[in-house]
């Protein structure tokens, strides 16, 4: 006898559904002007035996909110006349609602229920009736992401993920006597993305033991390997014009670290996160990743675990998450349909889709997501990146990472299906159209709840001391995670024993899955005990799997029989070192190669008469000065542009006041609306006034003409905006994270050497150092016609630092009239990669300079921060996007006050539109200007101009010797601003 | 003996936290328990005065904000809870928390059966972060009694609107003086549907409600967010004052 199945339809009472206008206006963008109605259903798809009763209890108490919705069920059936499409999940894709339909049957005492799915029902209206073939359009491009869903024109059969059968299915893959070609097949065959000579290693091995590898042993190798996993570019040996580098991360990253030796830096590309110092009695840590590829195809679920595998890192080092930062780049969101690439998703659905995995994932797990910046430009189209970062705040040196011999091999968390196969070679490879369809495997639907448990469990178990060693599953899955764990000890573990989402799984299968919320730990068999019960208060599930055994083998097996035997040896350090060659555009400053302190500021003549890639067409007149109707529209075109105008619309779905610790919000000043440059957070349950702060910079145009400057751009940028809003500067550890093409052309792997370059010289500049970092290379997409479109470089540099006193926090915000305001830093005329440019200001090429390292900044911020301590700042804001005029612009937003400046220049497009790093705007009271102005002393005083002051006139006035040259009303200001934020719907 | 607050946890609860720090700050003694704590007789509802059900997403906030955690109410807990509250014991439900009351039918009246209210998807069908103004409304509810100033905090979330089964019944929350608490503009006065300040589309900018007897209260916003001075938004421009605390304090106080 067949089980019945029955379709549960909820929708609500009033026909006011915002998310139902929002498609219905895409579909006009698509053409489908007829369309005049959208409704959207929730659907839950039962199988089961139910009795009317049953069914009854269902819709009304579990499915159907009694007042604002109406319920009904039927067996599934045709549905009559309307123009109907129906979603589902596809089966093992995670359904969080489907099994909590499991849970809420249960309380109600419904046992009959078999399966459960959910879906979305969506009933079109339109003037002209829709034909098939435009229903499947609507379906395929608005409706059901095929990666995920699948879809039918009316009802819809539901598919639920059944059991195909158990599999203990281990397969032998003959390779020990295969030639080069064939070697090169098989690891194209298995989706492998290991090159010939780790396939001659592999290969090695297998000869020397004298048999062939299972498949399991081959997974787990080519995932180990992975670039994800094992950075090999960055460890790679790099031949340059001039030189040959043993390894990027050694030469210039993590040796800004180790010169620079700052005694609070706790750990460093050692754990799962970079770890300082907070005070005498804890510590925080902080890891920023990328999940681009899986977001290019899902954007919800990918940056959903993208966040998700964050939070398991600072989770992986003991800490407790207590912020989240998120950094996108995407394509423009006007792009007309008729230019999108095949394959690819648009990017307004790419942004929607990760804002609301970010906001999914952040306010579910109650962390508040407090930093970070949206970048949009045409060559994130294919490849948008997904930067999610998050801090953790832990009791000092209570970290334990040294698994024993006899600890137990204990899983926690959620449990183990298909989910991401090989998401850790998947992110090693390009994009091209048909990337969505064959990754599909590779995409990860988080569940936030299950994480929440994990926090809850880990956080008592840390200091409980339970464990002796903890690491999440990430990318590589158990491979990866019991992997690392066992790198100097070795391990025994049974798969049968791992728990399912559902059978058929083979054993590679279960030993690779990148199912989410799973985190691994040494457990001494004396504890496990404790451990159970802590998991069983918060339904958090726990798996004893096998031992450490101190053998140095890593030994899988399943139902007893030994599937995976591998050295630790081999698996960790018989990886060949890769040699790569790069093409560094040579540099023309002494700033890059030189002794940085020493040498004198100079402005780097960016791209060396090289177009970049992704300039913009530059007109040829000279840097001439503009009228004040031309200033002043240029500065609207500024603040209205995508990159520099209002997140608010962004901003606020995010949760950032959750744990009660954010002291200086995203959104700051007079409205509540003003862009704070950083975010500081008084964490609840330290003592005292002290206080942790983030920040970011990011600046990709720079790095389109020489990625140098990019990189001492934007480590200048984050700094500056730490210090803005009353870092210690010499407290402020940083992140890099470096999306990049593909390194094996030389020219790109030029581009990342130059970076690395200007990472280090930046780093001992600012005696800041690096703590963690993460690169995500292949960022590319095949079009059709086999050409290459690589992302624009892009570095993200995060900041964390210190302040002492959180009352002593400034924000951007003008806030008294009368008020003097000073400019603090020099400014040259450095226009490449300037917002200047992409507004339409127009600079001749021989005036086309990057900004540079400034020499005299550390000191600057240094006695800035003096300043603050002693509390004459009212104000500060560090200068970006846009410039002098942009940044004057926001104080004014944000504090709804004007100003009134004069400019005693000779060139007023440089002094308001240039781009050049190491300045800052400050706020004085006229009785404090003196002392403020003390506080600089020597060669520093030259760097202080003072401009003008805070008007009670609404209005941003500009003049040069005496000449108008802006002059515009706050209001105009923040409606130009404010546009994005205002018209748009996430 | 100080007033024990017990903080409810179910899987999802993450501003319990910061509800248990509200509690301790007001002078209570409060701690955080897992439901399935009290389902298994580890914790005691008779120690505690004061039931604080926090914000977050419980189970998710799956199949409705609140829904699975009101039938944990409903299954598990209905005699104690209906103990607790018949006592004249003091009942707070903050967001999540708020929803999980209304959903079980706890509030607005201790039917156990959800028929009148319900807090459904905000107007501007998304999630929302910012500061609301609130002004205490009500003389009933043993919360908001005495309360003479407005509160400034912080609501986050999604599914906030407080809608009515039969618009009528509005009538009789009024005269029974239900409505403990409602959204201001920027003027102090009540903000009825004008958005931001009311930011879900409340009905007449309803922010919380009692219970009959006015020692149960719910509410969207999260006045346990702003306990100190550095959390007011605009503290940096001297602005302070219109703690959440307040609340807290005006409870713990009259069980001292």
């Amino acid at each position: 006898m067949t089980i019945p199945t029955y379709t549960f339809i909820v929708k609500q009472r009033d026909n006011n559904n915002p998310h139902a206008a929002g498609l219905l206006a895409d579909a006009h963008t698509l053409g489908f002007n007829q369309l005049t109605h959208i409704e959207v259903c929730d659907c839950y798809f039962i199988q089961g035996h139910l009795t009317e009763a049953d069914k009854q209890q269902l819709a009304t108490r579990l499915f159907c909110d009694p007042v604002a919705q109406i319920g009904a069920w039927q067996a599934t059936a045709p549905v009559a006349e309307q123009a109907v499409i129906e979603t589902a999940l596809r089966p093992g894709v995670t359904d969080p609602v489907a099994e909590q339909i499991q849970h809420g049957a249960q309380l109600l005492g419904i046992k009959n229920i078999e399966k459960t799915a959910t879906g979305q029902r969506f009933i079109l209206t339109s003037t002209q009736t829709l034909n098939e073939k435009e229903l499947h359009d609507l379906a395929q491009r608005l409706f059901a992401n095929a990666v995920i869903q699948y879809y039918a024109i009316g009802a819809l059969t539901p598919a639920f993920s059944s059991s195909t059968g158990s599999s203990g299915q281990v397969e032998t893959l003959p390779l020990r006597n295969l030639n080069h070609a064939q070697l090169n097949a098989l690891a194209q065959e298995r989706r492998s993305a290991l090159d010939e000579a780790e396939m001659q290693a592999i290969q090695h091995y297998y000869q020397s033991e004298q048999r062939d590898p299972t498949d399991i042993e081959f997974e787990t190798i080519a995932q180990t390997w992975s670039e994800h996993c094992s950075h090999k570019t960055f460890k790679a040996i790099i031949n340059t014009e001039d030189k040959q580098i043993n390894g990027l991360l050694n030469t210039f990253i993590r040796r800004a670290t180790e010169e620079i030796a700052a005694p609070w830096v706790w750990s460093a590309f050692v754990d799962n996160a970079g770890i300082i110092d907070f005070d005498d009695e804890y510590q925080i840590s902080f890891k920023v990743e990328t999940h681009n590829h899986p977001s290019a195809i899902e954007p919800f679920g990918g940056a959903n675990t993208g966040l998700g595998g964050v939070i398991r890192d600072v989770l992986g080092v003991s800490a407790k998450p207590i912020a989240a930062t998120d950094i996108f780049c995407f394509g423009p969101q006007d792009l007309s349909f008729t230019e999108l690439p095949e394959g690819t998703l648009h990017p307004r659905r790419i942004r929607s889709g990760v804002v609301a995995g970010v906001q999914d994932y952040g306010n579910k797990t109650g962390i508040p997501t407090v930093n970070g910046a949206i970048y949009y430009d045409e060559g994130y189209i294919a490849n948008p990146l997904v930067y999610c970062g998050c801090v953790g705040l832990a009791p000092k040196n209570k970290h334990p990472r040294d698994p024993q011999p006899g600890d137990r091999v204990i899983v926690l968390g959620g449990r183990t299906g298909r989910d991401g196969l090989r998401g850790a070679t998947f992110s090693s490879m390009t994009m091209d159209a048909q990337t969505g369809e064959v990754a599909g495997a590779s995409v990860q639907i988080g569940d936030p709840i299950i994480a929440k448990g994990l926090i809850e469990v880990i956080t008592r178990a840390c200091d409980a001391e339970i464990y002796h060693a903890i690491t999440d599953c990430g990318a590589g899955g158990l491979s990866s995670a019991v992997g690392e764990m066992a790198s100097n000890i070795g391990a025994d573990v049974e798969l049968n024993k791992v728990p399912l989402k559902y059978a058929g799984l083979a054993p590679w299968e279960i030993w690779l899955s990148e199912a989410q919320e799973r985190m691994v730990l040494a457990v001494p068999s004396v504890h496990v005990e404790a451990l159970q019960k802590i998991c069983d208060v918060f339904n958090v599930e726990l798996t004893d799997m096998g031992w450490f055994t101190g053998d140095q083998l890593l030994v899988v097996r399943f139902e007893g029989q030994v599937i995976l035997r591998l050295s630790n040896n081999f698996l960790h350090h018989d990886m060949p070192q890769r040699i790569l060659n790069a093409s560094v555009i040579p540099s023309s400053s002494s700033v890059a190669r030189g002794p940085v302190a020493a040498a004198p500021y100079r402005a780097r003549k960016a791209a060396r008469g090289r177009e970049p890639a992704y300039a913009p067409p530059l007109g040829l007149l000279e840097l001439r000065s503009l009228s004040c109707t031309e200033n002043n529209s240029l500065l609207l075109a500024l603040l209205a542009h995508p990159n520099i105008a209002s997140k608010e619309d962004v901003i606020r779905l995010y949760d950032h006041e959750v744990q009660g610790g954010t002291v200086v919000k995203p959104l700051t000043g007079a409205q509540n609306d003003g862009p704070a440059d950083g975010c500081v957070l008084k964490p609840v349950v330290t003592k005292g006034t002290r206080g942790i702060v983030l920040s970011n910079g990011l600046n990709p145009e720079i790095g389109k003409w020489d990625p140098y400057a990019m990189a001492v751009s934007v480590i200048d940028e984050a700094i500056r905006n730490a210090v803005a809003v009353g870092a210690d500067p010499k407290r402020i550890a940083i992140l890099d994270n470096f999306c990049w093409g593909d390194p094996k052309r030389p020219e790109t792997l030029g581009a990342l050497v130059a970076a690395c370059e200007g990472c280090y010289d930046a780093a001992i500049h600012y005696q800041t150092p690096f703590i963690s970092g993460k690169d995500s290379l292949n960022n590319e997409y095949v079009s059709k016609d086999k050409q290459r479109h690589a992302i624009p470089s892009t570095l993200l540099i995060s900041a964390i630092g210190i302040i002492e006193d959180v009352n002593k926090a400034v924000t951007l915000d003008f806030k008294t009239a009368g008020n003097i305001i000073y400019l603090l830093g020099n400014t040259y005329a450095e226009f490449a990669g300037s917002h200047f440019i992409k507004c339409g200001g127009q600079v001749s090429v021989a005036e086309m300079f990057a900004p540079g390292l400034p020499e005299y900044a550390p000191e600057l911020y240094a006695n800035l921060h003096q300043a603050m301590q002693k509390q004459y700042v009212r104000a500060c804001h560090d200068l970006s996007e846009g410039g002098l005029a942009v940044a004057l612009a926001e104080m004014c937003i944000a504090g709804r006050l004007g100003c009134a400046i004069n400019l005693i220049v000779a060139d007023a497009t440089t002094a308001l539109f240039s781009e050049s790093n190491g300045r800052l705007l400050v706020e004085i009271m006229p009785e404090n200007c003196a002392a403020f102005e003390a506080c600089f002393a020597g060669e520093q005083a030259k760097l202080l101009t003072r401009l003008g002051e805070v008007t009670a006139a609404q209005q941003l006035m500009i003049t040069q010797q005496k000449q108008t040259i802006i002059k515009l009303a706050v209001n105009e200001l923040v409606s130009a601003w404010q546009r994005l934020a205002k018209k748009e719907e996430v | 003996m100080s007033v024990r607050a017990l903080i409810l946890h179910a899987n999802g609860t993450n501003r319990d936290a910061d509800l248990a720090q509200a509690f301790e700050l007001a002078g209570a003694k409060a701690e955080i328990v897992h439901l399935n704590e009290l389902r298994n007789g580890q914790k005691n509802w008779l120690d505690y005065q004061i039931l604080g059900v926090p914000g977050g997403f419980s189970y998710a906030d799956t199949l409705g904000a609140g829904r699975l955690f009101a039938l944990d109410l409903q299954i598990y807990f209905k005699e104690q809870v209906s103990q607790f509250i018949t006592a004249g014991k003091l009942v707070l439900g903050v967001c999540n928390g708020f929803q999980a009351l209304v959903k079980s039918g706890i509030l607005p009246d201790l039917q156990f059966q959800q028929t009148a209210t319900t807090l459904t998807f905000n107007a501007k069908g998304h999630f929302e972060c910012r500061w609301v103004t609130l002004l205490p409304l009500s003389q009933t509810c043993l919360w908001t009694r005495g309360l003479n100033e407005p509160i400034y905090c912080p609501i986050a979330h999604g599914e906030g609107r407080f809608v009515l089964q039969n618009p009528a019944s509005l009538k009789t929350l009024a005269m029974n003086d239900q409505l403990a608490l409602g959204y201001a503009n920027a003027d102090d006065q009540l903000a009825e549907e004008q958005y931001p300040f009311n930011p879900n589309g409340s009905i007449n900018g309803i922010a919380g409600v009692c219970n009959l007897q006015g020692n149960v209260l719910g509410l969207m916003p999260h006045p346990e967010n702003h306990i100190f001075p550095y959390q007011h938004p605009r503290w940096t421009r001297g602005e302070q004052g219109r703690l959440g605390l307040r609340l807290f304090e005006n409870a713990v106080r009259q069980l001292s």
